[in-house]
């Protein structure tokens, strides 16, 4: 990937940080240190005594390298160390071992408005922002028009930023540091505020930076906004690097390991099974109907979910009957075996059996669903079991045109969709006059 | 592009240390200090029903207690100047130096939001916190210049040290800010222990009265309090009434130095770790 290897714009090198525990060294009262013995050589041992076994590292032997120019992506579960290693490489906080090289001047958007105070006005705090993020007076007076008209609040320019919506102060907070120009630009979680509108312009911004030779790190639990705008990722879990390559693999991964937990369980000791005298449950799995199934499933993903299950009343009659619940508890459908050929209606000799349901692509939305299992016999419900299955459903960013926010509905079908014109406009005039 | 720019290249390591102070990053900042010093200006007084009347209510208000218990009632001898000018004289660096401190000494706890978030040379926050009561002391000074024209007095060619003697306490707070402001980082302490300090110092300096009451053989160990060299320069350059800064003065320029160095090499070995601590 790195063509040039004189282009590095960073590079990191079994870069660590460890804290105290509780996350951050909290500060002391005087007491404390007072009373902590008389002796500084002692004190010192004794502190490190503590600080062998009361630490932890946030960070651990982590390197990687980006070439000057590329959008690189940081993801990872909350607590991975992501944050982590965005604030040592704006130098917010130091590490405690290893380097980092950084070629030019870093921007970071870290929570943007930080550096906002409520009782100056917008124009005020574009000046003041921009000159804690590093600006030069003159840029910021050549770029001022720029930054109110991409936020959007021409119109409270001069008011104090107290009286401005969250929303505003986001989009203003934004504006000011997307046009901040740094060599290397590191965003953390910036999609998160504004509406669909201004998150489209935000990830235009991002991209221009991209596509302008800016070197971006993106940090986001966005899937969509991650994909769509880095070509590589890096997964960071307990502070070290998992994985470090191409966007899709990494994040394929990173999501399916993160939402295994629920997607395939075997009970192999029938006397312990779920179920009752009558019928036991041996397996449940749901997976891609098509390739590997760990493969992460999206919205456009056909699934299979498979359940094998022990008959041991010879002559029944049974019907699984599936409730699949979104994660606002939503029954987004009941699924029956009606349609099926070869047993509906048979009596069942004992036996093990496996049912497969086969949800079809692009009708879920994206999100965790979970799945209830109830067993019907003689039209009587003789066992359910509530979650089952549990599986997430990743959206595509391919089936969104740009869109970032969340995709309302329960669920997301591709619907056929035609648009004619019927009359033209001159004509109706003409007609209806 | 084929060919890369020069860009400048950091390294980015523990313990890091380039000298007491890295110029040149302060350079590339200086439009900050511009800004957080505007900053305090202007939000100093926002939402009060004064406004900036405050700068010179603070001294002025202190003048007139001062001269009513100390002046009237303590009959303390201020020469041949009338107590409200001797006292307010010496007023007006003292509310400087006193408010510089303060403010200086919780800045850095104050802009917690920022230092977690974005770098910039962390010493920038006191100084503007200082350089902002510059302002303040211009106000109450204007308001001396009317008394003096009040009570007919004329300042000597020595008013022209004013400047050094203000930037020689702004160093002074500047120097005292850098040790609180880091200490307050760790130590919360600080915040409490403030006034109590301050109050201190108030009365070992020569505000209230004039410094010929402490004894001639102290005056070498006197002038290790720095604000003596400030408060008697001001005396000297404005009322004339006092002889000329001297050997104390120099020891007070000595002190300045040792704690303007201890307060950086100290605050550079703290700030690597404000945003963990903060």
């Amino acid at each position: 990937m790195p063509s040039e290897v004189s282009n590095v714009a960073l590079r990191v090198d079994g870069l660590g940080k460890r804290y105290q525990l509780g996350e951050r060294e909290s500060y002391l009262a005087l007491r404390d240190v007072l009373s902590r013995g008389v002796s500084a050589s002692l004190r010192r041992s004794r502190r490190r005594d503590r600080a062998a076994d009361s630490s932890f590292w946030a960070l651990r032997d982590v390197s990687f390298e980006v070439p000057s120019g590329e959008a690189i992506a940081i993801v990872g579960r909350n607590g991975a160390g992501k944050s982590t290693l965005l604030k040592i490489l704006s130098r917010i906080t130091e590490p405690t071992e290893g380097q980092a090289v950084v070629a030019g001047r870093v921007g970071a958007l870290l929570e943007v408005g930080t550096g906002f105070h409520p009782e100056l006005t917008g124009r005020e705090n574009v000046a003041l922002n921009g000159a804690i993020l590093g600006m030069r007076r003159r840029e910021i007076q050549s770029k001022f028009d720029e930054i109110v008209d991409f936020a959007g609040v021409e119109r409270f320019v001069d008011t104090p930023v107290k009286r401005y919506s969250s929303g505003m102060r986001a989009r203003l907070a934004f504006a000011v540091a997307a046009f901040l120009e740094t060599d290397i630009l590191v965003v953390d979680e910036v999609l998160a505020v504004g509406d669909a509108e201004f998150q489209k312009k935000c990830m235009g911004k991002m991209g221009d930076a991209a596509h302008g030779g800016r070197t971006v790190l993106f940090v986001s639990h966005n899937m969509t906004a991650v994909e769509s705008l880095c070509r590589r990722a890096v997964w960071l879990d307990g502070g070290r690097v998992v994985a470090d390559g191409p966007t899709p693999d990494v994040v394929g991964r990173y999501l399916s390991t993160s939402f295994s937990a629920l997607s395939e369980r075997t009970w192999p000791d029938l006397e312990s099974a779920p179920g009752t005298d009558a019928v036991r449950i041996r397996r449940a799995a749901v997976r891609p109907e098509f390739g590997d199934p760990s493969d992460p499933i999206d919205v456009r993903t056909p699934v299979a979910m498979e359940f094998e299950y022990w008959n041991l009343r010879p002559g029944a009659l049974l019907n699984l009957s599936l409730h699949v619940y979104n994660a606002q508890g939503v029954m987004v459908f009941n699924a029956l075996p009606y349609l099926e050929k070869e047993w509906q209606g048979r009596p069942f000799p004992r036996g093990l059996y496996r049912d497969t349901c086969h949800i079809p692509g692009d009708l879920l939305n994206d999100g965790t669903y979970r799945v209830e299992l109830l067993v019907i016999s003689d039209s009587r419900t003789i066992y359910k079991q509530d979650e089952v299955l549990v599986f997430e459903v990743r959206d595509d960013p391919r089936s969104r045109d740009g869109w970032f926010g969340a995709w309302e509905g329960t669920v997301r079908p591709q619907l056929g969709w035609e648009t004619e014109q019927l009359v033209d406009s001159d004509a109706a005039v003409g007609e209806h006059r | 592009m084929t060919t890369s720019p020069a860009l400048p290249v950091t390294v980015i390591r523990a313990r890091r240390t380039k000298g007491l102070v890295d110029w040149s990053e302060l350079w590339a900042y200086r439009d900050l200090v511009y800004f957080l010093t505007w900053r305090d200006i202007k939000v100093r007084y926002k939402q009060t029903a004064l406004g900036a009347a405050w700068a010179v209510l603070q001294p002025f208000l202190t003048m007139v207690v001062f001269s009513i218990f100390f002046g009237r009632l303590a009959g303390i001898d201020s020469g041949n100047v009338p107590y409200p000018v001797f006292a307010y004289t010496a007023l007006v660096p003292w509310t400087f130096f006193a408010n510089a401190v303060t403010q200086a000494s919780n800045s850095l706890v104050q802009q917690e939001s920022i230092l977690t978030k974005v770098y910039f040379p962390r010493v920038i926050v006191p100084s503007a916190a200082v350089l902002a009561g510059l302002v303040d002391i211009t106000v109450a000074f204007s308001v001396l210049v009317a008394m003096m024209l009040a009570f007919g007095i004329v300042p000597t060619v020595a008013v022209m040290t004013l400047p050094l003697l203000v930037a020689f306490a702004a160093m002074t707070a500047f120097a005292v800010g850098l040790w609180l402001s880091a200490l307050n980082v760790r130590y919360r302490d600080v915040r409490y222990t403030l006034p109590f300090i301050v109050q201190v110092w108030l009365f070992a300096s020569p505000v209230a009265y004039p410094s010929s009451l402490v004894p001639e053989a102290l005056r070498p160990l006197y002038g290790i309090n720095p604000m003596v060299g400030v408060i008697d320069g001001f005396r000297w350059a404005l009322l004339g009434d006092v002889e000329a800064p001297g050997w104390s003065f120099l020891v007070s320029v000595g002190v300045v130095i040792a704690l303007l160095v201890g307060g950086l090499a100290y605050f550079r070995r703290m700030e690597r770790s404000f945003a963990d601590a903060v």
